[in-house]
């Protein structure tokens, strides 16, 4: 499906997202208690069939986080970029790692080094710290005296 | 752990697999619940090389980075210093001239190659077979003495910048290319002979650690982990860079989506990737090697993504910019962390012994799942 295309489409079925302008792929801005049900249709969709994510990373913009998703489909080639804004002081986004299970690990990554939420998550713990660590190493605010060196 | 021993059910048996085992290449460290010999369930354990690279990366500037990707897929290192250095290039809107784009293709095959050879080696160490790994070594001794003439490194090599590459290459890189081409022809098809014929070797390979296409899809699987499932995902093919729309070659697929069709994938790409030479090495173009770029890089406000294919997978750059000379957020989509992600689901069921093999069909680089 061409840019356009996905453009319309994806309006279609979520008349309330946003569109990012400027981005080599189609992005949408999108509320978190919508996740899980436009993830449902874009996985399966007719036309869509997003099975691949093939990135999941957390951005922390000091105010808020978003957590960025990047499908792209084995079928139609396309891509889309899907991003949630979340609330610093509650960083939660439904998880999607039922949907891809490629997520499952993604999304440990992101709580472990950005502190990100994932509810429902079969198994949300440390995945590179140890599970004494405190704080979250990817934020910007973290500070660290004795293992953070400034370069 | 005391707390862990409650969950596990009589006559089961954790074992810990990792992080100094032999099998594992590296400190990675597995947990394996056990029923008798069979497998049922596998829980990674990461972080013990983790070295934050992603943090470090928002600290230096878009020259300096590229050098700290180096390692972590330390067998691919020009390939991942390519996807960072096409990253910063989308962002500048740096055209990189042609002479530089073909010795980055050439650089970029002969490192799958030296990569393919040592996962070779390894494989077959795995399962009980140490003479290749000799023979593995020795080829890639080759490889690794002509990169070392061009980049001045044998591991890390850091050659690709943004704009094309570092230095020319060696007045005998040609000549150099062309002789290993010709020897190293008739040592694949001794590999064949020695170990993909060998009737122990497939018995242990065949119908274990079987990924059907929608879960490796699913898992995110990419690279030859999830061509040897037959799914159509070599990004040379499907999105290509450089000149790889302009060289004859297969993307190489087997439908058995065991270890031995994920084994036969890397085979036939070394071959693949010896054609890639050939076509490419008396081929060079002249002109310049490195396009003329600023002093200071700096890359305007936004994101940026590129992808390319090392000999694991798909390696992925997010760049996210805020218009400085260092990235504000920088990602790094390795494909040995999605593919390590999908063992558990291959091996439950199987005995502990072909976890092993499992492991070494996964080709896994230890600094790369970490970062």
């Amino acid at each position: 499906m061409q840019k356009d295309e996905l453009k319309i489409k994806l309006s279609e079925l979520l008349p309330s997202a946003a569109f990012e302008e400027g981005a080599e792929w189609p992005t949408i801005l999108i509320d978190p208690r919508v996740w899980t049900d436009l993830a449902r249709h874009i996985r399966s969709g007719i036309g869509l069939d997003f099975d691949y994510l093939f990135c999941l990373t957390a951005v922390d913009w000091k105010t808020h986080f978003t957590v960025v998703y990047h499908l792209t489909s084995t079928v139609h080639r396309h891509t889309l970029v899907v991003k949630i804004r979340l609330d610093r002081e509650r960083p939660e986004v439904p998880t999607v790692s039922d949907i891809w299970r490629t997520a499952e690990f993604h999304e440990r990554e992101a709580y472990d080094l950005m502190g990100i939420v994932f509810t429902e998550h079969p198994d949300l713990r440390r995945l590179f710290m140890t599970d004494e660590w405190i704080g979250w190493p990817l934020r910007k605010d973290y500070e660290d005296p004795v293992n953070m060196i400034k370069l | 752990m005391i707390e862990d021993l409650g969950t596990t059910e009589q006559g089961e048996l954790v074992v810990n697999l990792g992080p100094q085992h032999p099998s594992t290449h590296g400190v990675l460290h597995l947990v394996v619940t056990l029923n008798g010999e069979t497998i049922k369930k596998v829980e990674p354990h990461l972080g013990y090389i983790h070295r934050s690279i992603e943090k470090m990366c928002e600290s230096l500037s878009y020259r300096q980075f590229i050098y700290v990707t180096s390692r972590m897929d330390y067998l691919s290192s020009h390939i991942n210093n390519h996807g960072c250095a096409l990253c910063v290039e989308k962002g500048m809107q740096i055209e990189v001239p042609p002479r530089g784009r073909v010795i980055r293709v050439l650089m970029d095959e002969l490192t799958r190659l030296a990569s393919h050879q040592l996962w070779w080696g390894a494989m077959a160490m795995d399962v009980g077979a140490l003479t290749p790994f000799f023979h593995a070594f020795r080829e890639r001794e080759a490889i690794n003495d002509i990169m070392e003439q061009t980049c001045g490194a044998r591991l890390t090599m850091n050659y690709m910048v943004p704009g094309g590459v570092m230095v020319d290459i060696h007045p005998d890189f040609q000549q150099k290319v062309k002789e290993f081409i010709r020897f190293f022809k008739g040592k694949i098809d001794e590999y064949d002979e020695l170990v993909t014929e060998n009737v122990i070797f497939k018995s242990r390979m065949e119908g274990v650690g079987y990924i059907s296409p929608e879960d490796a899809v699913s898992f995110g699987c990419t690279g030859p982990t999830a061509r040897g499932s037959g799914v159509s995902c070599d990004l040379r093919k499907i999105s290509p860079y450089e000149v790889y729309d302009q060289v004859q070659f297969e993307e190489v697929m087997e439908n058995g989506g065991d270890c031995f069709a994920r084994y036969l994938v890397r085979m036939q790409e070394m071959r693949q990737s010896l054609s890639i030479i050939e076509q490419l090495i008396d081929n060079i173009p002249g002109g310049e090697f490195q396009a003329k770029t600023k002093a200071v890089l700096k890359l305007p406000k936004g994101e940026f993504y590129s992808r390319v294919e090392t000999a694991r997978g798909e390696f992925g750059v997010y760049i996210i910019s805020e218009g400085g000379t260092t990235p504000y957020r920088i990602k790094f989509r390795s494909p040995g962390f999605s593919n390590l992600s999908a063992l558990d689901h291959m091996a439950r069921g199987h005995k502990i012994g072909d976890l092993v093999a499992i492991m070494g069909t996964l080709d896994l680089v230890i600094p790369d799942i970490d970062r």
